[in-house]
């Protein structure tokens, strides 16, 4: 196939990012650099300085962080056991493994977390099966407990999925020679498989750090409104206030740290393939 | 004769329906350099791998030292392998490499460091500490790999066809290297190939290998000289096998040719297989020869010619180093020393491992 050919192939997906990525984009830059009456304003300072979007970025940030701790904690002995299983049952049904993450993502998340909503409330499925089992009650909705509970759901399929790839891709070589070499099983994990599979955590500490981060649906559902997290303080701001420049502009300062996680697991990914083709300079 | 270091007693091993080895018994001296030649599928990595301890027999036992180990998981067997892609760590540097079987066995840093240097300075690669296994050419990873086993001191190295992936020039020299490694160590060898000039030229011991059974065990003299079955005069070098019959002691009718050859004991009237090595037949005058053909085909091949001869409805490979023109009448004369004579194939698997070539 020749260039111009490829070119005119990758036009629909060229149109597709301009309109509906790199354009909305600069709108939100332009509303968020402006006021109201059409001048330059300071909107985005404000917005980073105001102590209520303040705690709702650090609360967000910590919410995040923890639940994307969570999903590596999860799916990474996960991925190891299915990788396991998928390795001995044979190509064939490692589509059945993956078939087995993807399907709760089949259905709309909205649906799953007014699940979470009903399974945790104090009249719940828990609750009463807690109630008629003689045990005290769990009491966690709409409280900080709820929403990372909500948030490690949602986002486990995007922290396996790549963990899992990459470890599927790890030459089994590597692992029998580790082995030969006087490693136990432990020690071959941490040593070998965890190194070997950077890239996949990188990326799954990507894909769920940032969809938490910016999520207002979990918080809404099963915080009860109580929390605002940023992106509950982003979404008031255009529905109830219907204050674009100031939403625009709380968005640019949420933006700076999603970007900051990327150039993150961007330079971390980089080093190490840096570090893999390097020549005889020390470390 | 030399204490047996391993010995496997009567393994088998199949994969699903496909079965690999079937009651395998083998066994390997102690400072012994033993090669399993044989084709690919023929069960030799699966012999290797199950002394490693990365597959285990369905049954049989595999004892080391008179213990029996068939059980024991790779890290607490003492013997190394060095894998046929190398397997080098690619996240860790040259010296990281070397040293992570002494770091698992907590040995202290001087010592490490002490070993690290010997290893490099063996496979004469000093300074190389440093780099990452991608930086190196395939024949420098290959002795990295075998830097990073031996700093282990096994009591048996297990070398996955190490040389496969490396070309000609630099296979020959590893082949030196590691004849000279061996004998500097002083530790057994199970090397693993397909290649069977690698076999010939290093090995104490063949053992030729085809479908999960032993065709031949010997040393490389004798396998070459003295095939005992057409697959293993066929696998080790070119070969003319031609169908004789043994007509009493010291003479072979081969298309319907009277040969004097020196083997007795086959019986009177008895069929054969006649192995000739292709530098073996002379040719003659056509009044000389025992029987007389036609030239079809001359290769110049470097340090001989390679030439086709077409004699009573048979293809005889000739090499020499005078070389004949196409279509010239000529001789075929051999010396009864160079004939070697075999019983035709009894069991049908042997018969299979014939025609499955």
């Amino acid at each position: 196939m020749n260039k111009s050919k490829t070119t005119l192939l990758a036009a629909p997906y060229a149109v597709w990012s301009a309109g509906f990525v790199v354009i909305p984009l600069f709108i939100i830059l332009f509303y968020g650099l402006t006021s109201e009456n059409g001048g330059l304003s300071t909107g985005i300072l404000q917005a980073a300085a105001d102590p209520i979007n303040q705690k709702a970025l650090a609360l967000s940030i910590v919410f995040s962080l923890i639940a994307t701790l969570i999903c590596l904690l999860i799916a990474y002995p996960l991925s190891l056991v299915l990788s396991a299983l998928s390795g001995k049952a044979g190509r064939e049904n490692t589509t059945f493994f993956t078939m087995l993450f993807i399907l709760p993502m089949w259905i709309n998340s909205l649906i799953r977390t007014i699940a979470w909503q009903n399974i945790l409330e104090r009249t719940g499925v828990i609750n009463r099966f807690l109630n008629f089992a003689g045990l005290p009650e769990l009491n966690i909705i709409n409280k900080p407990p709820a929403i990372i509970l909500g948030m490690v759901y949602d986002f486990l399929p995007f922290m396996i999925l790549p963990i899992y790839n990459s470890i599927l891709k790890i030459n089994k070589d590597y692992i029998d020679a580790a082995k030969d070499l006087g490693a136990n099983n432990i020690q071959t994990i941490f040593k070998v498989t965890l190194p070997l599979s950077l890239p996949g955590i990188i990326a799954g500490i990507t894909m769920v750090f940032v969809p938490s981060l910016t999520t207002f649906v979990i918080s809404d559902i099963l915080g009860g409104g109580k929390i605002l997290l940023v992106g509950n303080i982003v979404e008031q701001l255009f529905t109830l206030d219907n204050d674009w420049h100031a939403g625009s502009a709380l968005s640019c300062v949420l933006m700076v740290f999603i970007i900051i996680n990327i150039l993150i697991s961007e330079l971390s990914e980089r080093k190490d393939l840096s570090e893999n083709s390097k020549g005889g300079i020390e470390l | 004769m030399a204490e047996r270091l391993v010995e496997l007693q009567n393994i088998c091993k199949s994969f699903g329906n496909t079965q690999v080895l079937d009651d395998l018994n083998l066994y390997i001296r102690e400072n012994e350099f033993l090669t399993l030649l044989g084709p690919s599928g023929c069960g030799k990595t699966t012999i290797l791998r199950i002394l490693g301890g990365f597959e285990s027999p369905d049954s049989g036992h595999v004892m080391f030292h008179n213990k029996d180990i068939t059980n024991l998981p790779p890290h607490s067997r003492e013997l190394n392998t060095v894998f046929q892609k190398y397997a080098l760590f690619p996240h860790m540097t040259i010296a990281e490499n070397i040293a992570f079987g002494l770091k698992i066995k907590k040995k202290s840093e001087s010592y490490i460091k002490d070993k690290i240097s010997y290893a490099l300075k063996l496979v004469n690669l000093d300074g190389f500490e440093n780099r990452y296994p991608d930086s190196l050419s395939g024949g420098q990873q290959q002795r990295i790999a075998i830097a990073r086993a031996i700093v282990n001191e096994p009591k048996m190295l297990l070398l996955d066809e190490p040389l496969g992936a490396l070309d000609l020039k630099l296979r020959q020299d590893m082949q030196y290297e590691l004849i000279r490694l061996k004998n500097e160590l002083g530790i057994t060898f199970l090397y693993v190939t397909h290649d069977q000039e690698e076999a010939l030229t290093m090995s104490d011991t063949i053992v030729v290998m085809n479908q999960g059974y032993i065709q031949q065990i010997g040393t490389p003299k004798d396998i070459y000289d003295e095939p005992q079955n057409a697959f293993v005069a066929d696998f080790i070098g070119d070969s003319n096998i031609i169908p004789g019959i043994m007509i009493h002691d010291k003479l072979v009718k081969i298309l319907d040719a009277n040969f004097d050859c020196v083997d007795t004991g086959f019986g009177e009237n008895k069929p054969v297989d006649v192995v000739i090595r292709p530098e073996d037949v002379d040719l003659v005058e056509p009044e000389k020869g025992i029987i007389t053909g036609t030239v079809t085909d001359v290769l110049f091949k470097g340090v001989h010619y390679e030439m086709c001869v077409m004699a009573r409805d048979f293809e005889w490979i000739v090499q020499s180093t005078d070389s004949f023109p196409v279509d010239s009448k000529v001789g075929i004369w051999v010396d009864p020393f160079n004939i070697q004579i075999m019983h035709k194939p009894e069991s049908e698997d042997e018969k299979a491992a014939v025609i499955d070539l």
